[in-house]
């Protein structure tokens, strides 16, 4: 990459993040609450990037792992505990859960992890709604209080909005550095040329399952921050909708990408709000807007974006072998 | 006693139904590595635009057959072409994303232009009971899983026997060398996608009249005939017909005998128990393991 | 001094086929063996059953002594075992020196130590020298699926080669490459196979490139073994002339 290349990058990144934290300080209510559900989703959508993207295993379960996350929040802070213990629980609880699923279906075949996790995801839908003596069943847990981050109250909406931002923010660090790693390298080898990969000595099922298991885990800390974000946790949210959903996302904004869930949860939580004006269609107008920029972009948007850099950098890099050729 | 049986019938029946779409399903996954997201929704739209039919004045039957040219038209036809064949070439991923929007577009379709509420379907077979052996016997099990066999003893015929059937099969199994001796194969993949529009349409007129049309129904109808077709065996007609009672049967005695709160789960525990432990399917043919 | 690779009684069967049917030979340290035979005769099975790709029905496979049947291709590689394949296989979308990192990662350390020590621990280096080594320098921040199909397949064999493995199946490292860069390509392999002492078995169609290169050839037909000897007596051989003439 060139120098002025890189100048960009940082630029642009600099004014979005500027812009995220400065523009909502004129929102209402409502517009801050749907940023905070588009920044929360976008950790859920990163996690499925993980295994979708990067490890290339298809999860049908991600938004049940939202759920996991949100019950704990919300059963632990109900009981007074601080939201930083239900983090760590719902952390814990979907690796393992991830790692349990994804470990005999690994063995198996290739994409039964899909099938596995799609009867997962209904299966923990139901313990959700049955299970009334823990989660209180189709009533939901309600009043789930705001967390106080460093003595701070996030009670009001603007605070809770920049503490989402932040967690955004960390998060998005953590799996930066991760995907820098030899692990990330790992990933990807998976991800393009898994043969290939093995024969290199890279334990595929081991870093696949890997990848499941943090993603997951993503997954759970989404629905950690969830639950205060809606202060109400029923069942109804957390069923196979809600995956597809999360797949959607990633899909939609380029699946292997890392910005790809940043665009994929702001078209998916941002679009039918614009929609809604068309009201009854909307959702129709949303899912015939999907379906056309699949059969543009497979890749999703990002992959729009990263076809024609390539072209050009090829034309260049040809252009200049062209040059250099001609003067031998 | 006699109740287990009334159970079995009725979850043949049913089982059979699921049979039906689950090798529509398959079909089009064995032909063109389709995996179709919204096959519960194709089974639920064909009973409204028969209702519409019927509301635009067609007496039943009439409306019944301007219901399967239409289905066939848009489901058969128009599925393959505007969807399936852009995205193809791009991999089964997309696709497969492209048909659940494609499911809640129709899901939101139909319940903006007919209706939110659930509408009675008239039943194509006759309803009461018969007495076999002294015991009363749904007339309406029995008139759904007779229709059912035929049409899957016909398809099976149609597919073994004919030279039409042989072509399709060659163009699913290897469309490479099919092409090669001549099979014309988009035609056979049309075919295909033909077949599924009459059987989701035949799907439909059995399982309507029973749990009323709905613009919801496809959710439940769709994961039953998907889970029915990996249990069966994914790359096999036969399998998804041997998921589809399996499923049918297991659904109606779990719905009996196992608390309403976790009947749901019980079709989702034999699929992990089958993944886990025949992950090819009951019938399916083991894959060589690639990693 | 037991040979880096014993194959003993190796078959495959696909269904009523023998892809592979009784094949048995030793390779001692320091030699390249060439593998040559027609089209079909079930030379990349035979390396795919030795490999960890596919099961053999019947047989024994021992590196190093160690008995490795059906080993996965990950175990293998870690136990000094690599190979290079026919229809390339690079990393597209990573560039060379990437590449080269990647193949060299995973001999060194756990799992665990890869993500909390020092995250390129001298790789760098090593794949540096490898650029150099197969003169690819003014290629290493490229990304792998924009270079020529012949720069392609040298950097294949060098990702063969990072982590210095002891014995390397080369499935057709010549096929498609232009004739300048086979020169090369020959050159580089004799280099690493006289310094490192590492051992090859080479699968190619191109007999100058064998005879040139290999110190003892193994001709196969219909799955079995039908010659071995060293190059100049094989291809004097009636049967092997026959069983290519033959087809």
């Amino acid at each position: 990459m060139t120098g002025m290349a890189k100048y960009w990058r940082i630029a642009l990144g600099a004014i979005v993040i500027a812009g995220l934290i400065a523009v909502p300080l004129n929102f209402n209510r409502y517009g801050l609450f749907i940023l905070s559900q588009w920044a929360v989703m976008t950790i859920a959508a990163m996690g499925l990037n993980l295994t979708l993207g990067y490890a290339g295993q298809v999860s049908l379960a991600q938004g049940a792992f939202v759920g996991i996350g949100a019950y704990a929040a919300a059963i632990m802070t109900s009981q007074g505990m601080p939201l930083i213990s239900a983090l760590g629980v719902a952390v814990v609880v979907c690796f393992a859960v991830g790692w349990i699923l994804g470990y005999p279906a690994l063995r198996v075949q290739h994409h039964y992890l899909a099938f596995v996790t799609l009867a997962f995801s209904t299966l923990a839908f139901l313990v959700f709604r049955n299970e009334d003596w823990l989660t209180k069943g189709i009533y939901g847990i309600s009043n789930i209080p705001r967390p106080n981050i460093f003595g701070f109250a996030t009670n009001r909406p603007l605070p809770f909005y920049y503490f989402c931002l932040g967690s955004l923010g960390i998060v998005s660090a953590m799996l930066w550095w991760l995907i820098r790693s030899p692990w990330g390298r790992a990933f990807q080898a998976l991800r393009e040329n898994p043969i290939r990969a093995l024969s290199l000595g890279i334990d595929t099922r081991r870093y696949t399952l890997m990848a499941f298991a943090i993603g997951s885990a993503l997954g759970g800390v989404a629905g950690t921050l969830y639950a205060p974000l809606t202060q109400y946790v029923d069942p109804v949210p957390f069923n196979l909708s809600l995956s597809l959903d999360l797949l959607m996302m990633v899909i939609v904004g380029g699946a292997g990408f890392f910005f790809g869930p940043f665009l994929g949860a702001a078209i998916a939580v941002l679009l039918p709000e614009w929609l809604r004006f068309t009201q009854g269609y909307y959702l129709m107008l949303y899912a015939i807007a999907v379906i056309l920029l699949l059969i543009y972009s497979p890749t999703g948007i990002l992959g729009v974006l990263d076809r024609y850099l390539a072209e050009r950098r090829t034309k260049t890099a040809s252009a200049l072998r062209a040059v250099a050729e001609s003067r031998l | 006693m006699s109740n287990l049986l009334d159970l079995l019938l009725a979850g043949l029946a049913t089982g059979a139904i699921y049979a039906i779409v689950a090798v529509g399903f398959t079909l089009l996954w064995q032909t063109s590595q389709t995996i179709n997201f919204a096959q519960g929704e194709f089974v639920m739209l064909p009973a409204f635009l028969v209702l519409a039919a019927m509301h635009a004045g067609a007496p039943f039957w009439f409306a019944i057959l301007i219901g399967m040219l239409l289905s066939l038209l848009l489901l058969g036809l128009g599925f393959k072409m505007l969807l399936v064949d852009p995205m193809l070439r791009h991999g089964v991923l997309p696709l497969a994303i492209a048909t659940m929007a494609l499911a809640i577009g129709i899901k939101e379709a139909v319940k903006q232009f007919f209706s939110a509420e659930a509408s009675p379907f008239p039943s194509v077979v006759p309803a009461g009971d018969i007495q076999v052996f002294g015991h009363a016997v749904s007339l309406q099990s029995l008139g759904v899983l007779a229709l059912a066999i035929l049409a899957v003893v016909g398809l099976t015929a149609f597919l073994n026997r004919t030279s039409i059937g042989h072509q399709m099969q060659a163009a699913a199994q290897n469309p490479t060398v099919a092409r090669i001796i001549g099979v014309p194969v988009e035609r056979m993949i049309l075919l295909t996608f033909l077949i599924n529009a009459f059987l989701v349409v035949l799907a439909s007129l059995l399982i309507t009249p029973i749990y009323l049309a709905k613009f919801s129904s496809g959710e439940v109808l769709g994961q039953a005939a998907f889970i029915a077709a990996i249990v069966g065996g994914f790359n096999q007609v036969r399998g998804a017909i041997v998921g589809g009672l399996l499923i049918g049967i297991v659904d109606n005695l779990a719905a009996a005998y196992v608390s309403t709160q976790y009947r749901a789960a019980v079709p989702l525990i034999l699929l992990i128990v089958i993944v886990l432990f025949r992950p090819q399917g009951i019938l399916g043919r083991a894959e060589e393991r690639t990693i | 001094m037991t040979a880096v690779l014993e194959v003993t009684g190796i078959s495959k069967r696909f269904g009523g086929i023998s892809a592979v049917d009784g094949v048995s030979f030793d390779v001692h340290e320091g030699e390249i063996l060439g593998l040559i035979g027609p089209n079909g005769c079930g030379k990349s099975t035979l390396f795919n059953c030795i490999l960890g790709q596919l099961t053999p029905s019947d047989g024994e496979v021992k590196v190093d002594g160690k008995v490795v049947t059906g080993f996965r291709p990950s175990d293998l590689n870690r136990l000094g075992v690599s190979r290079t394949f026919q229809l390339l296989q690079v990393f597209p979308k990573l560039s060379v020196r990437e590449n080269l990192i990647l193949a060299g990662q995973e001999h060194q350390g756990s799992m665990m130590s890869r993500l909390f020590g020092p995250s390129d621990a001298g790789l760098t280096e090593a794949a540096d020298r490898m650029i150099g080594f197969f003169k690819l320098d003014h290629l290493a921040d490229e990304a792998a699926g924009g270079l020529s199909y012949g720069q392609q397949k040298l950097l294949d064999a060098a990702m063969a080669f990072m982590g210095g493995p002891r014995l390397v199946l080369l499935d057709e490292p010549a096929g498609g490459v232009n004739l300048t860069m086979l020169a090369d390509l020959r050159e580089r392999l004799a280099a690493i196979n006289r310094e490192k002492r590492a051992t090859f078995v080479v699968i190619e169609h191109n007999m100058e490139f064998v005879m040139s290169l290999c110190s003892r050839v193994m001709v196969m037909a219909e799955g079995r073994v039908l010659a071995m000897g060293k190059p100049e007596e094989v291809r004097a051989n009636p049967a092997v002339i026959e069983a290519y003439l033959g087809h």
